[in-house]
């Protein structure tokens, strides 16, 4: 089967460790990560990763269900390229020399709806949110002034789906839970 | 809910009582010592019981916890006394074995700074555990406890590891306890979906040749009864996966023997003939499929099952269950059409024909020179005709044991399963019979595998544990000699052993025993030990390169299973 992109998903309690229980389930199938944002989601005390790996579908069908296995684990999901919405934060630092000495820099921030969020004397740092290749298509482009510093963010990602899956699962499993106790 | 003032200590112990718990296999040392010296003042409702190697402890925990269906606790110091029960907490995540084990650990301020014994017990235990936790605060103690109790008995049972930093054991906090009975993200019984067993039936109503195939799935719910009332109304042959062993009688009509790697020749062979495998409580695992590409080609597959991550995990299923077994019997029980597949069982019955000219009768029955596991394990089985509980090693014995030992009740079938842990069979021996003082306890052990765990043999004296031990010593590492024998030119690099003088060995602990090396003495050498009140090691001196017959030899389809 053929290797593609993932996003997988995952909402789980705020506990020491989570993470760590996470990236041991990628290293037992020899996946490795590719990117991971971790941060509270919407539901307060609900914490929300965001997993990039390159892997092929039954793969990532058994690792997902691995993660939800994980007891304090709500709910893990993954889903394909076109059923997200996603983004990536990259931050340049070049030398306001470089800036100053012609618009070329100017120019590239204008082209690729970058902005700048601090000039000194000594550095200009530069902020461009997109997808990967666009954040490295901005860096190539800036390579030649010399850029002091780069760094890229993991992925943030939103589901193209209407709901959101977390709150219809909760909902789902204080109903079923009910269920359960009632028999 | 009333509340006292007491020390973290005695709320680990208060807390234990709580849940049931009347024995402890553990081991003391620094950073759990405040926890000993109040069970210390508990003698009279907690037994603890001094193991001589924290491993021995943790089998114990697992053998007490097969044979009772109670939670095995075990408790040890921190690191080196944590690091030594990794091997059990492993066996017990494949065998889906509920224990509890709890460690101590270092002052709260000083983890992080390599300090005196300290390791980092969360890190190494996170992957070999079902769930796991680090306690620094006092007043967490008996929350993390009931949560660690609900977690390894509920869903798919399992090992939880809960470390105890040394201040939260000396301070005190206001204690109350209460047990847990539900966690927010964790779903230990699914809900059945009625109509996924409606589509279950009808695969299985239609099926001409289907095959059960029992696992301890239906021992952990405690689903014999249903399980044999669902395969007798649909008059399906039931074969069991090693540790589905017990749950069906041996006896029992449609019992057709074991599957897998040293299983029975029928229900490997008919594996790739039967048009329905129904999966009651399995996995799967490598060792019963061989080969997965050629496994069950014929067949669709029904799969009954408590744990989402393993439907469709190795072997993709037509229609699965989710739910506990024991549900799922008593939902599809009327749906199904009482059925009598006569023909479809004769086959098995000529395939075990086949097998018994073949491989079973010299087992045994041989006539040849020298003695074999089998004809030990027959003998056995007439001296207590199926009451007993059989614990195993790992190895050649084990196999033989599994095909052989006569099971009459369930959970009488002791084995490392999932990890093979040679070193599990004398220490879980141990604890099985630790449980069940009154009951029969025959532990099958190899020269190698008794080496390994050979000191719990003093924690054997001292508690007077009546295992009965036969060491079926061929002195050789016997499994790795066969498949070098096999498969590797008779190289036999490192396997043959110049043994001790085991009996010698075991006087030496307080422990009877005695060497038989000539079938005429076999039958009453094993009466003797069966006499003798209290632990004995009976020494049988077996045919030093025996193999074990049928194989799937790895890598091989279920079908080229070889019978020589």
């Amino acid at each position: 089967m053929e290797e593609k992109e993932f996003t997988i998903i995952t909402f789980s309690e705020n506990s020491i460790g989570l993470l760590n229980r996470l990236t041991i389930i990628f290293t037992r199938r020899h996946l490795n990560i590719e990117s991971l944002t971790v941060s509270e989601s919407a539901l307060h005390g609900i914490f929300k990763f965001t997993i990039v790996v390159k892997s092929t579908q039954s793969n990532i069908e058994k690792v997902v269900k691995q993660i939800e296995k994980v007891v304090d684990v709500l709910k893990a999901f993954y889903l394909c390229e076109d059923e997200i919405i996603y983004q990536e934060v990259a931050l340049y630092k070049v030398p306001t020399e470089a800036v100053t000495q012609s618009n070329e820099i100017e120019m590239l921030v204008r082209k690729h709806n970058a902005r700048i969020l601090e000039i000194t004397p000594d550095y200009t740092a530069i902020e461009k949110t997109g997808h990967k290749d666009e954040t490295q298509q901005l860096f190539d482009d800036m390579k030649k002034f010399k850029v002091m510093q780069f760094t890229r963010s993991g992925r943030v990602a939103i589901t193209k789906a209407r709901r959101e899956r977390l709150s219809e699962y909760l909902h789902k499993l204080d109903t079923e839970k009910l269920m359960v106790k009632e028999d | 809910m009333s509340t006292k003032k007491i020390s973290g200590s005695e709320a680990v112990v208060l807390s234990l009582l709580e849940e049931g718990v009347d024995t402890i296999f553990g081991y003391p040392g620094g950073a759990i010592m405040p926890v000993y010296d109040l069970l210390y003042d508990y003698q009279d409702k907690i037994k603890h019981i001094l193991v001589r190697h924290e491993q021995g402890a943790v089998h114990a925990a697992q053998g007490y916890s097969r044979v009772s269906g109670n939670v095995g606790v075990c408790m040890v110091t921190s690191g080196p006394g944590a690091t030594n029960v990794t091997t059990g907490l492993a066996d017990a995540m494949l065998d889906s074995t509920p224990i509890i084990c709890i460690s101590g650990q270092v002052h709260a301020p000083l983890l992080g700074t390599d300090a005196f014994q300290e390791t980092d017990v969360m890190g190494f235990s996170m992957p070999l555990t079902k769930w796991n936790i680090q306690v620094t605060k006092v007043e967490d103690i008996p929350g993390a406890i009931a949560k660690a109790f609900y977690i390894a008995t509920t869903g798919r049972p399992g090992p939880v590891m809960i470390d105890i930093t040394k201040d939260a054991q000396f301070n005190e906090l206001d204690y109350a306890y209460e047990k847990c009975k539900d966690v927010r993200s964790y779903v230990p019984r699914p809900i059945l979906k009625m109509d996924y067993v409606e589509k279950a039936a009808e695969l299985i109503n239609k099926a001409k040749k289907p095959l059960a195939l029992v696992g301890q799935g239906v021992i952990l719910s405690g689903a014999e009864k249903e399980m044999l009332a669902f395969i007798e109304k649909a008059g399906i042959p039931a074969a069991w996966t090693l540790l589905g062993a017990s749950a069906i009688p041996t006896e029992h009509p449609l019992n057709v023997g074991m599957l897998g790697m040293h299983g029975n020749y029928g229900p490997n062979i008919k594996t790739n003939e039967s048009d329905l495998l129904i999966a009651l409580g399995m996995r799967f695992d490598d060792r019963v499929t061989g080969k997965v590409d050629t496994y069950g080609t014929m067949a669709k597959v029904v799969h009954f099952e408590i744990d989402p991550a393993e439907v469709n995990k190795n072997v993709q299923s037509e229609v699965a269950v989710i739910a506990d077994i024991k549900e799922t019997f008593e939902a599809i029980l009327p749906l199904i059409e009482k059925q009598e597949r006569e023909e479809w069982l004769n086959q098995f019955k000529n395939a075990y024909q086949y097998e018994y000219e073949k491989v079973i009768k010299d087992d045994l029955h041989p006539e040849k020179e020298g003695l074999t596991m089998g004809e030990v394990v027959r003998m056995v089985n007439e001296k207590m005709d199926g009451e007993a509980i059989c614990i195993t090693d790992v190895g050649q014995h084990q196999m033989v044991a599994s095909r052989y030992f006569k099971f009459k009740n369930t959970r009488s079938l002791v084995t490392s399963g999932g990890l093979g842990t040679m070193g599990f069979g004398l220490p879980a021996a141990f604890g099985a019979q630790t449980a069940l003082p009154d009951k029969p306890v025959v532990l099958f052990v190899g020269d190698g595998g008794i080496q390994m765990t050979i000191q719990e043999l003093g924690t054997m004296a001292q508690n007077n544990a009546k295992v009965k031990i036969v060491l079926l010593n061929n002195n050789f590492l016997g499994m790795v000699r066969q498949w070098q024998d096999l498969f590797f030119d008779k190289r036999y690099s490192s396997t043959e052993l110049i043994n001790p003088d085991f009996i010698t060995i075991a006087k030496g602990f307080g422990v009877e025993g005695n060497t038989v090396d000539t079938r005429d003495n076999l039958e009453s050498s094993i009466d003797k030990m069966f006499k003798h009140d209290g632990p004995y090691l009976l020494e049988v001196k077996v045919e030093k390169e025996g193999n074990v017959f049928p194989m799937v030899p790895a890598g091989a389809s279920v079908s080229d299973i070889r019978l020589d």
